[in-house]
């Protein structure tokens, strides 16, 4: 068994129903894993970007690759792994505040994680935190000893950086 | 001036250049079976079943190259389509099926006959369309021809909703088409292409290895170019068969689970595999980690997806088999590798497919040896079983597109339906329907078309009264526990034929297949339906057991 690696791909597709079916279903009918997944609009309202993390040997994600490339949807696929890229998650966390003192040493640990209060309620408050996976794993593991009520993620966004394309 | 949605539909596949619609009529396609019925350039098939509409229309596309085109209605029209769709898709035939969805606004709402085709497609075809509105019906049938058609083939579904069939538009038809997300690789990189030439030059135990790409990509000639130019010994799979001529000395037939000694030993020991159109089936490689376990890989296919899926590869060339081995063939030529061709030859003749008479019985191998010594130009779609393996051993293919079968998916009841489409498709050719007695009877209702058009289909059964090759794997595998096999209860093909308006014979001597076959070349104003009633515990050998590597071939029970 080949070492398995996670990889991010930047996919456009045209932005038409049922393209999500497609890809995911090809994921499904493959036994691919699919890790995260991101989904909207990009400037050019005629194109979706998905943003997929996965896992698999080097086998698989060159499958992975050119099954991607082989919908016919697909605009472009690209293996962000394969260069230096930027990527970015967010995660909303409700959680229970039952008394002030609590409620401020909450905050003071969002304020480490550089977290924004959305919501605040007397006996819950909602966060919101951005970062990258090992940022948000380590926020999330501090804010659960604290009693997560809700935890809602983006999943991963990402692209390369500066000039390659 | 504007014309219905099913009018425009029907214009647009007269641009692509259509002949022949195989379909069943239902509800929500009625509009365009309505728009067919005064229609000149384009012929309607009624067939009997969904399936069997599917399976013409495969067998059509199979035998000409073009790309063939089914109908059928929404909801269990569309659901039965479903086999033959991924029949088609598992071998990359080219194919455009139409199917009828209920009213837009009911769309959603588990209305009657209402499926989610699209839906219940997707993993089977290459491509899908959902139409609405009738302006997008032109766009959507050329792109759908395109894409059926192109890089590599595969059917292509258009699903349209009967107020699209109905409402009117302008026809406009686009006269060439540009999808900026599918752009085919069809040109091999150079640089492979001089690695692959390289290694060719190198190789001191070379073999071809040729699929049904070579057969789809029309590059036989290219084949048999680079074959004869470089004396390299050739293995044609049971999808390619015809592609290089298998009476020529540097054949070995086909390879596999079922294939000759002589084409699996090579490749056990083979220092090249130079694979084109083929994708390292698990029924030609067996045993992955004892497949070619000496040779480095040469892959030339149409599909990325296809290299390095099954086989590491030493040189991956993506492109279409035409134009790479037209390149190839300018950086080769001859080989300096006579001690592996006499090996070659020494298997070849130690080893032939071969078989013992039992008694008086008939034997399936004898049926299909007299068939080739009377029907060798024919074109012969052959069913799934052992009748299909026994036929691509022993009929000897010289052609490409002479032999038709289903392959990839191995669906019983492929073959009287796709002769249908076959012999359409080439009015001038014998088609020879070489079935068993569990897969005839799974589409048998497909003879009444062929009746209906006089279609002098030669329809051959051998019969051993089991679905045979599920038996022969209880006997060997299953301590002859003969589960769900015994097909004794069938009844009189010959008779039944009759009773469709066929002419039916029933063949249970040896010394009556000859004259069985020849008075069958006589019959030429309609089908012609032989119940070879052979024996009925024959097995097919060679055989290469399901886990076992290829050096590992039972050559016979004896």
């Amino acid at each position: 068994m080949n070492p398995e690696e996670r990889h991010i791909f930047s996919v456009l597709v045209e932005n038409r129903f049922g393209v999500l079916a497609r890809v995911a279903g090809l994921f499904s009918g493959r036994g691919f894993n699919i890790d995260s997944l991101n989904v909207a609009e990009t400037h050019d309202k005629s194109i979706s970007h998905i943003t997929l993390v996965t896992h698999g040997d080097a086998q698989i994600i060159e499958q992975i690759y050119h099954h991607l490339n082989r919908l016919i949807d697909v605009i472009e696929v690209t293996d962000l792994s394969t260069g230096t890229h930027v990527e970015r998650e967010l995660v909303i966390i409700k959680i229970a505040t039952d008394d002030p003192q609590k409620r401020t040493e909450i905050l003071q640990v969002a304020e480490v994680f550089r977290g924004r209060v959305i919501d605040m309620k007397p006996t819950s408050l909602v966060l919101e935190i951005t970062g990258d996976e090992g940022k948000l794993k380590a926020a999330i593991d501090i804010f659960n000893t604290y009693g997560i009520l809700e935890l809602s993620r983006t999943g991963k966004i990402a692209m390369l950086r500066g000039s390659e394309k | 001036m504007e014309l219905s949605g099913a009018q425009i539909l029907i214009d647009g596949l007269k641009r692509e250049g259509v002949e022949y619609i195989f379909g069943v009529n239902g509800g929500a396609a009625m509009p365009i079976f309505d728009a067919l019925y005064s229609e000149q350039d384009i012929k309607l098939i009624p067939m009997r079943h969904e399936q069997g509409a599917s399976h013409a229309a495969d067998g059509y596309a199979r035998a000409t190259g073009d790309v063939g085109v089914v109908l059928a209605t929404s909801g269990p029209g569309a659901t039965n389509l479903v086999t033959g769709i991924a029949t088609a898709y598992m071998d990359s035939i080219p194919m455009v099926a139409i199917t009828g969805q209920v009213f837009t606004h009911y769309i959603g709402s588990d209305a009657f006959q209402e499926c989610d085709v699209i839906g219940v497609t997707r993993p089977v075809c290459k491509h899908s369309y959902l139409i609405k509105d009738t302006d997008e019906i032109a766009d959507v049938v050329a792109e759908a021809f395109h894409i059926a058609k192109t890089g590599k083939p595969g059917p292509v579904i258009i699903d349209i909703a009967k107020d699209a069939q109905i409402r009117e538009a302008l026809f406009q038809y686009p006269e060439t088409v540009d999808i900026r997300s599918y752009k085919p690789q069809v040109h091999g990189d150079p640089v492979q292409i001089e690695k692959a030439a390289a290694l060719i030059k190198e190789a001191k135990r070379p073999m071809l290895y040729a699929g049904g790409g070579v057969v789809l990509a029309n590059a036989s000639e290219e084949l048999r170019q680079l074959t004869l130019n470089t004396q390299i010994p050739i293995t044609v799979t049971l999808m390619g068969l015809g592609a290089f001529p298998e009476t020529h000395p540097l054949a070995m037939e086909m390879p596999g689970m079922h294939g000759s000694c002589c084409a699996n030993y090579a490749f056990t020991d083979a220092d090249l595999v130079i694979a084109v159109g083929a994708r390292f089936d698990d029924r030609v490689t067996g045993d992955l980690s004892k497949f070619a376990p000496n040779a480095k890989k040469i892959h030339i296919d149409i599909d990325a997806s296809c290299i390095g899926k099954n086989v590491p590869v030493d040189v991956p060339i993506v492109g279409d088999a035409k134009n790479v081995l037209t390149e190839l063939n300018k950086q080769v030529g001859a080989t300096d590798i006579d001690p592996w061709r006499a090996q070659i030859q020494e298997w070849k003749q130690k080893y032939p497919f071969e078989y013992e008479q039992k008694g008086d019985k008939v034997m399936p191998q004898f049926v299909i040896e007299q068939i080739y010594k009377h029907y060798s130009d024919a074109i012969v779609v052959a069913d799934v079983g052992q009748h299909q393996m026994w036929a691509a051993q022993y009929f000897k293919f010289t052609e490409p597109r002479q032999w038709l079968n289903s392959g990839g998916l191995g669906t019983m009841g492929f073959s009287l339906p796709g002769a249908i489409g076959a012999q359409l498709g080439c009015p001038d050719k014998t088609v020879v329907n070489i079935n068993g007695d569990g897969s005839y009877i799974m589409t048998i209702q497909e003879l009444v078309p062929a009746v209906t058009m006089k279609l002098p289909l030669k329809v051959f059964i051998i019969n051993n009264m089991y679905l045979g090759m599920v038996r022969q794997w209880q006997e060997l595998f299953h301590g002859k526990r003969y589960s769900a096999v015994d097909y004794h209860d069938n009844p009189d093909f010959a008779l039944l034929a009759e009773a469709f308006g066929a002419t039916g014979l029933r063949v249970e001597h040896p010394e009556d297949v000859e004259p069985a076959l020849q008075k069958a070349k006589g019959i030429n104003d309609g089908p012609v339906v032989i119940d070879f009633i052979v024996d009925e515990e024959e097995n097919v050998f060679p055989m290469v057991p399901a886990g076992a590597g290829l050096g590992d071939v039972i050559r016979g029970l004896s």
